[in-house]
């Protein structure tokens, strides 16, 4: 298999034969991002109707089998429903910035997935600060969470904005923390070269005991920062009926549904670069067919994205005060000593490597 | 979890919001107008009405046959333990014999009532602190007894099994085994009750110290059930005044003395085991005998007034009938149980957060046709 | 220490109730406790109790059991019986008799509480299984329960 992967350069090439540089690098971009838009867009109507499935199955029932061959089309049917819904909103809203909400959700989610490496070389952006760019691409979300909540004028929708805001802010910290917990190791916050340190053994293992405290704070911190249950504050059903999107409708409501579930894959897939050494099989069996790389990635991330989904499915959810408590007590400080440990572990030369 | 008051220069406001009448969390069409200051509660304000059908009034235009079937509608996950309480009443007033057989019928289904509304609770529960998966364990076990209904009585929800004087028909040859079915099959499922929500430790910390309510507020705010015996107030009717076969059959009375949520919530969870252990002892004895007694086709009540209490799965359950001689009643008034339990709500809610107001809603188990009527 | 004993604690009873679900979870396959409702209207069948609607059965002859006494429509709560009778000769006796012209079943507005069928002394109306009972149209939910040219079976008295 001799072929590139490396996507942009490969468009770029192509581009370059027929048209002059400059707006061949421009269309290339713009391709690309055509190309990781639709891939994600279906990707994203996927986990939703993998998440029925799953919660289905928690449930003891069928879930959905009706659209489709097993029910399989049946989120793009919902899709094709909420594009042809009316937009509705409330009359006092601050309509400017109630519909530029969801593309701010929408948009910082999927701006995130430009970074991660599927497989060798399949990357479209390979920025030298990736970890960093990712952490701050997803805090961006929030404020879209926060403009809806708040220029919808509802206060149910208020309400549920503003323990966003309080959420999102707090547990940041956990998730930047236990990622740089293993930038200690790795050295570098370039995906592609974190996942070239893992050639030698996957983060997890290399970094034993900190590494795996480091991966169960980020799991919380993650499925905190996606506001999914157990700390769906946001949305909480039961307290708030649908907390921020309340007076969203059709499209834009789905754009704030697939943002969630985009944002959850995001998680996981840092999950993946991070601690499960991304594309790499274990024990390197694949590693002379690196395309299959990109099912190892899904796999994993599937996997982790499959845990976020048994912790909705099972717990209730935390009251916002002890949601506070549990980052500010207990997270944050275990993730600050977990840091110190894992430089310690680092000098004195105690990771394991193979 | 004590939440400390954080004292600051910082001004805040309070606004009013409207939970409900469509609100997922008050189950029904009962509306809530809060006072809040950011998430925390400054005063609860129940609105009722939404569901309002007038039933008592409309007792006074039917026949105490036809009573019987509005009393399904009122509280409707304990249908046949309403049908009971009307009946016991009028049998009482027209000082009927009542065979053992229904006796003991009446009491089974009774508590096979009860069962199924602490599971439907449980699920619900379950859901308002945010565990969706709860609602369809609950749903499951819930359905056996609904089947088990829809056998004997021909309905799931409604039954209008009891008449005064007995019940409409015999038990379906199958009840017996399909009763030990289930509660062999629910005695498996109770524990996992149990390692799936109550031991759970945010539901812990979502419920423990939440909402409390002191053994003389339980007392003053008239609450009963489930709820006044988790402040450790002893109301069980059917201990203190036993009616049907409740005096031949030995249980405890589910008693907790912290008043809390979780106190709350562990009486139900203790109800069901002693509700399966009041069908054990009388599931293999079923006396033999009539399943009804003959009453004229007309029934006329006896000049005065008349009052029957009962245990349903919320509460106290009264029936107080004032006869005129005729063949109607003059004047029917029920004490449902949910209405004192629903007065409490401000008290216990107060200072508590938006997630507190609803879990300690969860445990007060309110049925809102059930308070208003 | 109560600090960690609490996380040692917390993370377990999180791990017990993931258990249960995870249990279900694999066992879903033969597990699932919901019916495919439209799909298994052949087999369903509902216990013969169940209160569908009031009907009067008719043998092969076009002949009921009413004798029109009007014993449901007076214990019915709601209304939802209406007899419109007549009087005629009996051909057997030769005796005026009640007969009636329509047995009108409103079940739009019967609460199926089965007090007519307790009520009927000649169990000329019994309860029919059936459970779709919706309709486009409500006047549809207005029935008469006997049939056109039926008559009353002969040495029925009430």
């Amino acid at each position: 298999m001799n072929i590139s992967l490396s996507i942009t350069e490969t468009i770029q090439d192509w581009l370059i034969t027929m048209m002059p540089e400059g707006v061949a690098s421009i269309l290339a971009m713009t391709l690309v991002a055509l190309i990781y838009l639709a891939i994600f867009a279906v990707a994203g109507l996927y986990l939703v109707l993998l998440e029925r499935k799953v919660a289905a199955w928690f449930q003891l029932r069928i879930g959905p089998n009706r659209v489709g061959y097993w029910g399989l089309f049946q989120t793009m049917a919902d899709a094709l429903k909420l594009v042809s819904k009316e937009l509705t909103g409330t009359v006092k809203a601050d309509k400017f910035l109630y519909n530029l909400a969801p593309y701010f959700v929408i948009i910082s989610s999927l701006m995130a997935l430009a970074v991660f490496p599927f497989t060798q070389e399949f990357q479209a952006f390979d920025i030298n600060i990736g970890i960093f760019f990712l952490i701050a691409i997803s805090s961006i979300g929030v404020i879209g969470i926060l403009l809806g909540g708040w220029s919808s004028n509802n206060k149910f929708a208020l309400i549920g904005a503003m323990r966003s805001g309080v959420q999102t802010i707090s547990y940041e910290l956990s998730v930047g923390l236990s990622l740089l917990t293993m930038i200690v190791i790795t050295g570098t916050l370039q995906l592609s070269e974190i996942v070239e340190v893992q050639k030698h053994g996957w983060l997890i293992l290399q970094g034993h005991v900190p590494a795996i405290i480091a991966f169960m704070v980020y799991m919380i911190a993650g499925t905190a920062e996606t506001n999914r249950a157990p700390f769906d504050m946001v949305e909480a059903e039961s307290e708030l009926g649908a907390g921020f999107h309340t007076e969203y409708s059709g499209m834009k409501f789905a754009y704030f549904f697939l943002a969630e579930f985009i944002n959850m894959f995001i998680i996981a897939a840092i999950a993946t670069t991070v601690f499960f050494g991304a594309w790499l099989s274990p024990f390197g069996i694949t590693e002379s067919l690196p395309w299959l790389g990109i099912f190892w990635f899904l796999g994993k991330t599937l996997l982790l994205v499959f845990l976020m989904m048994w912790f909705r499915w099972t717990f209730p959810r935390l009251r916002v005060d002890q949601l506070l408590t549990l980052e500010w007590k207990y997270l944050l400080p275990i993730n600050l000593v977990n840091i110190v440990i894992m430089a310690i572990i680092v000098w004195l030369n105690l990771t394991i490597k193979f | 979890m004590e939440t400390t008051a954080v004292k600051s220069n910082f001004k805040s406001e309070e606004y009013f919001i409207n939970m409900g009448p469509q609100h997922p969390a008050t189950h029904g069409v009962l509306r809530l107008l809060l006072t809040i200051d950011g998430e925390i509660i400054k005063k609860v304000e129940p609105d009722l009405g939404y569901i309002h059908r007038s039933i008592e009034k409309m007792c006074e235009r039917d026949s105490y046959q036809q009573i019987v079937h509005l009393t399904d509608r009122m509280d409707y996950l304990s249908s046949h333990i309403n049908n009971e309480a009307v009946c016991l009443t009028v049998e009482n007033a027209l000082q009927l014999e009542i065979p053992d057989r229904v006796q003991v019928i009446r009491t089974i289904l009774s508590e096979l009532t009860r069962i199924a509304s602490h599971c439907l609770w449980w699920g619900v529960m379950g859901m308002d602190v945010g565990a969706l998966t709860t609602y369809f364990y609950g749903f499951r076990d819930r359905e056996m007894i609904n089947d088990i209904f829809e056998e004997t009585c021909g309905a799931r929800l409604t039954m209008n099994y009891n008449i005064p004087g007995g019940l409409m028909f015999d038990i379906h040859p199958n009840f017996v085994k399909r009763t030990k079915e289930f509660i062999t099959h629910f005695k498996t499922k109770l524990p996992e009750y149990d390692t799936l929500l109550t031991g759970n430790i945010i539901f812990q910390k979502r419920t423990k110290g939440v909402g409390i309510l002191s053994k003389e507020d339980a007392i003053s705010f008239g609450a009963s059930g489930p709820v006044g015996r988790a402040s450790g107030y002893s109301c069980d009717v059917r201990k203190h005044h036993p009616y049907s076969a409740y005096d031949r059959v030995t249980f405890n009375e589910a008693l907790k003395t912290e008043g809390d949520t979780f106190a709350r919530y562990q009486v139900r969870i203790q109800e069901m085991w002693e509700s399966m252990a009041i069908i054990e002892q009388l599931i293999d004895n079923i006396p033999e005998g009539e399943h009804k007694v003959a009453t004229n086709a007309v029934i006329k009540l006896p000049k005065g007034e008349f009052y029957q209490k009962v245990e349903t799965a919320r509460g106290e359950l009264g029936v107080y009938i004032i006869s005129t001689g005729t063949k109607n009643p003059y004047r029917v008034k029920f004490r449902s149980p949910g209405f004192s339990n629903l007065s409490l709500l401000n008290h216990i809610a107060v200072g508590g957060k938006i997630g507190d107001l609803v879990a300690s809603m969860a445990t007060l188990d309110l049925v809102i046709p059930d308070i208003d009527r | 220490m109560s600090y960690f004993s609490d996380i040692y604690n917390g993370i377990k009873t999180l791990l017990t109730g993931m258990s249960v679900t995870g249990k279900y979870f694999l066992t879903s396959r033969k597990g699932a406790i919901t019916q495919q409702y439209p799909d298994n209207r052949d087999t369903l069948k509902m216990f013969e109790r169940f209160r569908g609607e009031v009907v009067m059965p008719h043998d092969e002859n076009n002949e009921h059991q009413c004798t029109g006494c009007q014993k449901c429509e007076l214990a019915c709560p709601n209304g939802s019986i209406e007899i419109i009778w007549d009087r005629g000769i009996d051909e057997a006796t030769g005796k005026k008799k009640k007969f009636i012209d329509k047995h009108v079943y409103h079940l739009g507005l019967c609460t199926m509480c089965g007090l007519c069928i307790e009520a009927c002394p000649t169990d000329a109306i019994v309860w029919a299984q059936n459970y779709e009972n919706s309709t486009y149209d409500r006047t549809q939910l207005t029935k008469v329960l006997n049939r056109p040219g039926s008559k009353v079976k002969a040495g029925v008295e009430d």
